[in-house]
C-alpha cells in the first residue's frame, strides 16, 4: 500500500463525507425538530446543482452559481413546505413517506420536462483548479479541499446558530416540547418554515458544490439521499453532532472500503471469485455498518430522544 | 366481531365484479388478437400480488418496509438465473443444475425468501417508525448493489430470460395462459390472505399494530406475530417476483430499487390500505396511468406524482374507501 494513495484516498472520504454532511445537516434537522422523514431532500440537492450549472451558463460566475444554488433550493424549500410539508407534520410516516416519494416524483419529471434529459456538465472555475502536493509525492485538487473546508464551516455555524442564537434556542425547544413553546407565544409555524429552507438551502449548496465533479442530471439526488438517511439513522435522528461525525464516518469507510477492501482480501485469499465478491462487498459496506450499528444501538449513535 | 354487513357487503360486490373484469377483459383482449393488452393485464395482476404480499406487513400489521423490492428483486433474480442455468446446461452452485419448472422455481423463491425474510425481520423488527423504515430500506439498497456490482447475471444491465419458464407442459409463451396462471395464483394469495386476515392469528396482528401493548397484556407476544407476518408478507412478493420476470422475459436490478419498494407502496395506497383488494385497484390505476398517459408523454410519472399526493393528502383511504365506504374498526 501506498502513502500517497492512502492520503488521496483518506482526502476523498473526507470530501464525500462533507457533501453528506450537508444533506444530512437538514433532514436530521427537519426530523429532530418537526418529526418528518423527508425522502425529497435529494430533490433539493438536485435543484442546487441545476440552478448552479444554469446560472453559471449564464452569468460566466461560478461563485453566482453557488450562491444560485443555495438560495434557488431555499426558495423551493419554502414553497415545498408552504403547499405540501405543513399538511404532513401531524401525519404518520407512511403518509410522510408516500407524500415524499410523489414529490420526488413531481420534481424529477418536471426538471427532466424543463432541462431535458441530457445530463449538464460544469468545469471548475480557474480560479480554483489546480492542486496542493501531499506527502510522499502525492498531490490533491484544491477544489475537493475547498469542499472540505466549506463544510467544517458549515458545522462551526451550525453548532454556533443552535447553541448560541435565540433562533437555534426556539429549534431546541421545538425539538423537546412544540406545544409548549407555541404556548409561550412563539410563531412555530414560521420556525418550521425556516428550518425547512435551512436544510434546503444545505441540500441545494452540496449540490451545487459537487455540480463540477460529477454530472448534473435527474435522478443525481437519489443515491445521496439514502446515503444521508444512512447517516442520520447512524448519528441518531435529529442530532447535527451525531450527522458530522456519522457522515464522516460513512464518507471514509464508503471511500476507503471501495479503494483499499479488494486488495486487503487479496492479501489472503486469491482467486478471481474472491476479487468479484470484495467488490460487490464494498459497494454494500457502508450498510453493513448501519446495520450492525443498530443491532446494537437501535437508536443510533447520538440519539436526541434517549 | 361486529361486522357492518351493509358495507361489508358492497365491498364484496366490488372486489367481486373487479376480478370479473379483470378476467373478461383479458380474455376478450386474447380473442380480439390483442395480445399487448393481455400481458398488460397480466402486468396488473403481477403487481396486485407483490401489493397483496406487501399488504399483509404494511396495511395489516402495520409494518412500514421501504424494502419490499429486496423480495421481489430476489424473485425475479432466481427466476432468471434459474432458466439461465438450465438453457445453458450448467449447475448453479455445488452440482444443482438450473430448471425451467415454475412449480421448482416457486419452491425454492418461496424457500430462498422466508430465509431472507426471517434473518431481515429479526434484526429489523427490533426497531420501529422511521429505524424500521431505514432498515428495511438499508437491506434493500444492499441487494440492489451486490446485484449491480455481480457481474455473472448481468449486472447493470440486467439479465435476459430467452425463454419463459414452463409450468408442467403449458405453453406459456400463449399470452392467454400465462395471464391464466398469474390470475389463479391472484385468486389463490387472496383467499390465502383473507384467511389469515379473519384468523385468530390475523386478529391478534391487527392489535399488534393498533396497541401491541395491550396484545402483551392479553398473553400474546407481538415480536413472533410482526415476524411471522413479514415472512408470508416477503414470500408472497417474491413470487410475484418471479412472475414479473417471466412477464417481462427480463429481470434488472431495477426491480431491487428503492423506488419499485415506493411503487409497491403506491399499489397499495391508491386501492386502499389494508383493503383485501386494495393492491387489485392500486395496480390497475397504476399500469393505466402508465400505459395511457405515457403513451402521450414520458414524464408519465410526474402526473402519478400528483395523483399520490392528491391521494395522501386529501384521499386517505385510497379508491376502495370512495366506493366502498369506510373500513371497519377505523
Amino acid at each position: 500500500m501506498n502513502i500517497a494513495l492512502f492520503f488521496e484516498q483518506l482526502l476523498n472520504g473526507l470530501q464525500l463525507g462533507m457533501t453528506l454532511f450537508l444533506m444530512s445537516a437538514g433532514l436530521t434537522l427537519v426530523f429532530g425538530v418537526m418529526g418528518l422523514i423527508n425522502l425529497a431532500h435529494g430533490s433539493l440537492y438536485m435543484i442546487g446543482a441545476f440552478c448552479c450549472a444554469w446560472i453559471t451558463k449564464l452569468s460566466g460566475s461560478f461563485l453566482l452559481g453557488l450562491l444560485a444554488g443555495f438560495g434557488g433550493a431555499a426558495i423551493a424549500g419554502v414553497i415545498i413546505e408552504v403547499i405540501v410539508i405543513r399538511k404532513l407534520y401531524k401525519r404518520d410516516h407512511l403518509d410522510q413517506v408516500l407524500a415524499t416519494f410523489a414529490l420526488i416524483l413531481i420534481i424529477s419529471e418536471g426538471t427532466s420536462w424543463i432541462f431535458g434529459s441530457s445530463p449538464l456538465y460544469l468545469s471548475i472555475p480557474s480560479w480554483l483548479s489546480g492542486s496542493v502536493p501531499l506527502p510522499e509525492g502525492g498531490s490533491y485538487p484544491i477544489y475537493r479541499i475547498v469542499i472540505i473546508a466549506i463544510g467544517l464551516m458549515i458545522a462551526y455555524g451550525l453548532y454556533l446558530l443552535i447553541t448560541k442564537t435565540r433562533l437555534g434556542m426556539r429549534i431546541r425547544a421545538g425539538e423537546s416540547d412544540r406545544e409548549m413553546i407555541a404556548a409561550l407565544g412563539v410563531d412555530i409555524r414560521t420556525i418550521y418554515t425556516l428550518v425547512f429552507a435551512l436544510g434546503a438551502a444545505l441540500a441545494g449548496l452540496a449540490g451545487a458544490l459537487v455540480s463540477t465533479l460529477y454530472s448534473v442530471e435527474v435522478g443525481m439526488g437519489e443515491p445521496v439521499l439514502i446515503l444521508a438517511l444512512v447517516v442520520i439513522v447512524i448519528g441518531g435522528i435529529g442530532s447535527v453532532k451525531g450527522a458530522l461525525i456519522a457522515s464522516i464516518l460513512v464518507g471514509l469507510v464508503d471511500t476507503l472500503g471501495r479503494v483499499f477492501l479488494p486488495s486487503l482480501l487479496a492479501l489472503f485469499i486469491s482467486n478471481d471469485h474472491v476479487a468479484t465478491l470484495s467488490a460487490s462487498l464494498a459497494s454494500v459496506l457502508v450498510y453493513i455498518l448501519m446495520a450492525v450499528i443498530l443491532a446494537i444501538k437501535p437508536q443510533g449513535l447520538f440519539s436526541i430522544h434517549d | 366481531m361486529i361486522s357492518t354487513p351493509r358495507i361489508m357487503t358492497r365491498e364484496k360486490i366490488i372486489n367481486t365484479g373487479l376480478l370479473c373484469l379483470l378476467c373478461c377483459a383479458a380474455i376478450a383482449a386474447y380473442f380480439l388478437d390483442q395480445g399487448y393488452y393481455v400481458n398488460l393485464i397480466s402486468r396488473i395482476v403481477v403487481f396486485a400480488i407483490a401489493g397483496i404480499g406487501l399488504n399483509l406487513a404494511l396495511g395489516f400489521g402495520g409494518m412500514v418496509s421501504l424494502g419490499h423490492a429486496a423480495f421481489f428483486g430476489i424473485g425475479g433474480y432466481i427466476a432468471g438465473i434459474s432458466s439461465q442455468h438450465f438453457l445453458d446446461n450448467t449447475d448453479v452452485l455445488l452440482g444443482l443444475s438450473g430448471t425451467n419448472q415454475m412449480l421448482t422455481i416457486w419452491l425454492i423463491t418461496i424457500i430462498v425468501n422466508a430465509v431472507l425474510a426471517l434473518l431481515i425481520g429479526l434484526i429489523s423488527l427490533r426497531t420501529t417508525g422511521i429505524y424500521f423504515i431505514m432498515i428495511t430500506l438499508a437491506f434493500a439498497q444492499m441487494i440492489y448493489y451486490f446485484a449491480i456490482s455481480w457481474p455473472s447475471y448481468g449486472g447493470e444491465d440486467g439479465l435476459l430470460i430467452s425463454e419463459r419458464n414452463q409450468l408442467f407442459t403449458i405453453a406459456t409463451d400463449n399470452e392467454l395462459f400465462f395471464f391464466l396462471i398469474c390470475f389463479s395464483l391472484l385468486i389463490f394469495f387472496l383467499w390465502i390472505s383473507s384467511r389469515i386476515i379473519h384468523s385468530r392469528f390475523g386478529a391478534a396482528l391487527e392489535v399488534a399494530r393498533m396497541n401491541h401493548v395491550r396484545l402483551a397484556t392479553v398473553g400474546i407476544n407481538p415480536f413472533p406475530i410482526k415476524l411471522v407476518a413479514f415472512i408470508f408478507s416477503a414470500v408472497i412478493t417474491a413470487l410475484a417476483g418471479a412472475l414479473f420476470a417471466d412477464l417481462n422475459r427480463f429481470v434488472s436490478p431495477d426491480m431491487l430499487s428503492w423506488q419499485m419498494s415506493g411503487e409497491i407502496i403506491i399499489f397499495i395506497l391508491l386501492g386502499g390500505l389494508g383493503r383485501l383488494l386494495g393492491p387489485v385497484i392500486g395496480a390497475t390505476i397504476f399500469v393505466l396511468l402508465e400505459t395511457f398517459i405515457g403513451g402521450y408523454t414520458e414524464h408519465w410519472k410526474l402526473f402519478l406524482g400528483l395523483f399520490l399526493l392528491a391521494t395522501v393528502l386529501f384521499a386517505k383511504g385510497g379508491l376502495m374507501q370512495i366506493i366502498a365506504g369506510k373500513k371497519q374498526h377505523e
